[in-house]
C-alpha cells in the first residue's frame, strides 16, 4: 500500500483514494512523427526494479494530476510534485539519492 | 413543472449513528480563481459566506462554501435559491473566467449523526476522523467504499455526506450496515 499526499490539495491519503496514469515526463510524438518514434513513445515503457516516476491522479479527491516518485521495490514514496513540471525537482532528486545513491532512471539521475 | 424529490425520499436509519436524507439541497459547482477578489466577492453576494482555507468548509444559516480544489468550490444553498444563486454569481463574475453549474439534482446529501457517526464513517473511508485529526470545519474528498464521497463536519457533530445520486441507494446501504448495532467497534472510545 503507498501513502501519497496530492501536491494540489494537501491530502496524505492511502492509495485507493488515487489512481495511477502511467510513466511520467513522456515526450509524446503525434502528427509528423516517424513510426519508430511513436512506436517508442507508445509501448517502450520504463519498468524498473527501483526508482521510478509515474503520473498520479486524486481521483476520489480534489480530481487533479500530479506526479510521484516512488520505489518499486520498497514501496517507499520519495515525494510528489506538480504536474506542471517537465523533470523531478531538485529536492525530489536529493530524496532519492539519499537512499539510493546513483540511481538513474531514462535520462534523469 | 415535475416534483423534485431526492434521490433517498426521505430515508432514515437509526443505529450506532443516525443516517438521513438531508432533504432536497441546492448545491452550485464554482470554478474560477479562487485567490482573485472577484470569486471571493461574488460567493460573498451569492450565499454571504467567505471562501474556505484549503480543505475547510464555511457555513451559515442553511448555506455553505465547501472547498473541493485548487480552482472549484461547492456552495450550498436553499433548493428553491439556486437559480437566483447562479444568478448573482453570474452577474458578479461577468467577463471573469468561470463556470457556476447547478448540481442539485446530480448528487445525493445526507447527514450523519449521533456518538457513533465517527467510527461508522471510518469503517468506509481511508480517513483518520478521530477527535484529535478531524475536527469541525473540516471538509474531506475521498472514497466510500467504493465510490467517491465529500464530507464536512460541523460544531455540532454532524458530518454531512454528498455522494453522486447514481449510487445514493448504494451509500446508504453502507452506512446503514457499518452503523448497525452489534458492530460497535469503539476505535475512537
Ligand atoms: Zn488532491
Amino acid at each position: 500500500m503507498l501513502i501519497l499526499t496530492c501536491p494540489c490539495c494537501g491530502v496524505t491519503g492511502e492509495e485507493t483514494e488515487f489512481h495511477q496514469g502511467g510513466e511520467a515526463h513522456l515526450k509524446r510524438f503525434g502528427p509528423g512523427a516517424s513510426d519508430d518514434e511513436f512506436h517508442t513513445y507508445m509501448f517502450a515503457k520504463e519498468n524498473p526494479k527501483g526508482v521510478h516516476f509515474e503520473r498520479w491522479r486524486h481521483n476520489n479527491g480534489c480530481g487533479k494530476w500530479f506526479h510521484a516518485a516512488r520505489d518499486t521495490v520498497t514501496l517507499e514514496v520519495y515525494g510528489t510534485y506538480p504536474a506542471q513540471t517537465l523533470e523531478p525537482p531538485k529536492e525530489i532528486r536529493d530524496a532519492i539519492t539519499a537512499k539510493r545513491p546513483g540511481w538513474t532512471w531514462r535520462e534523469f539521475a | 413543472m415535475s416534483e423534485a424529490v431526492t434521490p433517498l425520499n426521505g430515508a432514515r436509519f437509526e443505529g450506532l449513528a443516525t443516517i438521513e436524507d438531508a432533504g432536497l439541497t441546492g448545491m452550485i459547482t464554482l470554478r474560477g480563481d479562487l485567490a482573485s477578489k472577484e470569486v471571493k466577492d461574488a460567493v460573498q453576494k451569492a450565499v454571504g459566506l467567505d471562501i474556505p482555507a484549503q480543505r475547510q468548509a464555511v457555513s451559515g444559516q442553511g448555506s455553505a462554501v465547501l472547498w473541493m480544489s485548487p480552482d472549484e468550490l461547492l456552495l450550498i444553498c436553499a433548493y428553491d435559491s439556486v437559480s437566483q444563486t447562479i444568478a448573482t454569481l453570474e452577474e458578479a463574475l461577468k467577463g471573469q473566467h468561470f463556470l457556476a453549474v447547478n448540481v442539485s439534482d446530480a448528487r445525493t446529501y445526507l447527514h450523519l449523526s449521533g456518538a457513533g457517526a465517527r467510527e461508522t464513517l471510518a469503517k468506509l473511508c481511508p480517513v483518520d476522523l478521530s477527535e484529535a485529526a478531524f475536527t469541525p470545519g473540516m471538509f474531506r474528498r475521498t472514497r466510500m467504499a467504493q465510490v467517491p464521497a465529500a464530507f464536512w463536519l460541523d460544531e455540532a457533530g454532524t458530518f454531512h455526506l454528498i455522494c453522486f445520486r447514481s449510487v445514493a441507494d448504494y451509500a446508504f446501504n453502507l452506512l446503514k450496515t457499518a452503523a448497525l448495532p452489534g458492530g460497535e467497534v469503539e476505535i475512537y472510545g
